[in-house]
């Protein structure tokens, strides 16, 4: 049995809970799903109980924005069904989710994809070991634990998270052992072009320079690197890193990882949605009309799984798709939609001038999605880049045929941690570029399920 | 690798980890709650036995897979902690229990 609403929602972060308050106040039938207990996505998670909690003034006041957006959504009269993992959706606007036991169905008029960001995968020598984890992980349970690190923790990577993370844990008592800036040098110059349109985004452009002031006052080393390994037996030991031409060394019981944000382009990618290279980002990303459709008529998109754009712009999306498909279905017309749309893209316009100069800022050093042979580059299989490597010499085209040479990307995170770096071993390899390499085939189910379950949707839906 | 910020109001619920009981928050899920305990590796790889724990706690890497309540390959960030849960080390590739359609994976 399937339940049918107007909009059926993938994902509870700002995208997707705007999107639906927005479906619901237009008077469509809208459900948001997620895989998480509480909502508010990775970037305002556990915000309903977490600004009471002992983190609440360390996360600071954007992390607080984050129970208006929940707060308006649970007013809004929007379905919401937490604990769900969406493992199909079909291109008729159908989505299939499973809450470990059993299946539900939605059927959905129109099916919005606003399953956000992941981290950027670091392949890095040693990164597999316990306690190397993202500095997103690190946030999370900053979040939702009030968890903060304990013992030699060192912070690796670029761009506003790893600053931001740092200074929430000082801020929460925490102590930070070091920081290894990633960012490579050149970057700044490159960026300084983009600085007169960021500029339009001054209170951004303060924030980052709060949070590196803050950092300097915190006292916390920082170094700057462009080569970082993990070691250690059994569990990170040490961090090793080389500065200036010199390798060093430091004890460390945590190391926490950041390269930057990409889309979670697997759903759509799934469904068989049109995708493209974004150069600057760096990443896949479906293409999408101005109104979040994609070349699929009953699927839509919003938030940073369209493109990182931050978590303020996700918001604007989400209520401008839920304009779109609200005059799609006929329930509102043409001129209505525009006229709510204007504060909506003009609000954008205040989020998204300085993207241009963080991307670049921020860009991934040059070999990070092309790591040396001995690096790990799935983690699920144990595959290493030089595997890659070698698929492609002896005549691999492409991720596909890599993927069934050795088995990268048939985990079961289906390539969700080593996608971006097959990729980019096989454009360096190959000498193309990674449009033209493409990404892995994408193929139902998008999240492992029982046999059992499935054969039990048979006899529930009688399909 | 991490500590709990004080919380006194925080309500707590009984769990083991690899056999070790403790009270953790209520809203602790089974993998912070194993990184809690400090129990290092959370599973070995099924390809080559290598150590490992969380790494994104949100669903995306599979590398936290646990046997919770007897249940194996449970994504251990993604499932909240109850009284009476048993969160236990994975080894390698988990058992096939012929019989129970609940282990078959797809």
């Amino acid at each position: 049995m399937s339940e049918t609403f107007d909009l059926v929602v993938i994902g509870a972060g700002p995208a997707g809970l705007a999107a639906a308050a927005q479906a619901a106040e237009l008077g469509l039938s809208a459900v948001v799903v997620d895989e998480q207990p509480e909502p508010g996505g990775q970037i305002y998670r556990a915000v309903e109980r977490a600004t009471k909690g002992p983190a609440a003034a360390a996360l600071g006041a954007d992390y607080a924005h984050g129970r208006q957006v929940v707060e308006a959504f649970r007013r809004s009269g929007a379905a919401y069904r937490p604990g769900l993992q969406v493992w199909q959706v079909e291109p008729s606007g159908e989505v299939l989710a499973s809450d470990g036991q059993r299946s539900v169905a939605f059927a959905g008029r129109r099916a919005l994809v606003a399953v956000g960001a992941t981290e950027r995968p670091v392949p890095i020598p040693g990164w597999t070991l316990p306690g190397v984890m993202g500095v997103g992980a690190g946030q999370i349970l900053l979040k939702s634990s009030g968890m903060v690190p304990a013992g030699e923790t060192w912070v690796v990577g670029s761009g506003p998270l790893p600053l931001l993370y740092m200074q929430q844990i000082i801020a929460a008592g925490g102590r930070i052992a070091g920081y290894i800036d990633t960012t490579p040098a050149a970057n700044g110059f490159l960026a300084a072009p983009h600085l007169s349109a960021a500029l339009r985004n001054l209170p951004y452009l303060r924030k980052g320079l709060k949070l590196r002031g803050a950092l300097r006052r915190s006292g916390i080393p920082g170094h700057r690197a462009d080569a970082v390994e993990a070691a250690g037996d059994g569990r990170v030991e040490r961090v090793r890193f080389r500065s200036g031409g010199t390798w060093h060394e430091k004890p460390c019981d945590l190391l926490l990882l950041h390269e930057g944000v990409v889309p979670n382009v697997h759903v759509t990618m799934a469904i068989g949605c049109a995708h493209e290279w974004d150069e600057r980002q760096e990443c896949f990303r479906p293409r999408l009309d101005e109104w979040g459709c994609t070349d699929i008529a009953a699927i839509l998109v919003a938030g940073d799984c369209g493109g990182i754009e931050g978590a303020r712009a996700a918001e604007a999306r989400g209520r401008l798709v839920a304009l779109g498909a609200a005059a799609s279905l006929g329930r509102i017309d043409d001129a209505t939609r525009d006229r709510m749309a204007r504060p909506l893209r003009r609000e954008l316009r205040r989020h998204l001038p300085i993207r241009p100069f963080l991307d670049t800022l921020f860009r991934p050093r040059r070999g990070l999605t092309a790591p040396a042979d001995a690096v790990i580059a799935c983690r699920c299989e144990s595959v290493t880049a030089g595997q890659v490597r070698e698929t492609v010499r002896i005549g691999a085209v492409g991720p596909n045929q890599a993927k069934s040479f050795i088995r990268c990307g048939m985990g079961p995170c289906q390539g969700r941690m080593c996608g971006l770096t097959v990729t980019g071993i096989i454009a360096e390899a190959t000498g193309r570029t990674p449009a033209e390499v493409g990404f892995f085939r994408i193929r139902p189910p998008l999240k492992p399920l029982t046999l059992g379950e499935l054969a039990a949707l048979g006899e529930d839906s009688g399909t | 690798m991490f500590r709990k910020l004080p919380d006194p109001a925080c309500a707590t619920v009984a769990v083991t980890v690899d056999g070790q009981a403790m009270r953790v928050a209520t809203h602790e899920t089974a993998a912070s709650a194993a990184l809690l305990a400090a129990m290092g590796a959370t599973r070995t790889s099924p390809v080559n036995g290598e150590p490992r724990a969380p790494f994104c706690m949100m669903g995306v890497c599979y590398d936290c897979l646990m046997v919770i309540d007897g249940v194996p390959s449970r994504q251990a960030c993604l499932v909240p902690v109850r009284d009476g849960m048993r969160i236990e080390r994975q080894a390698g590739a988990r058992a096939l229990a012929f019989g129970s359609a609940e282990t078959a994976d797809v």
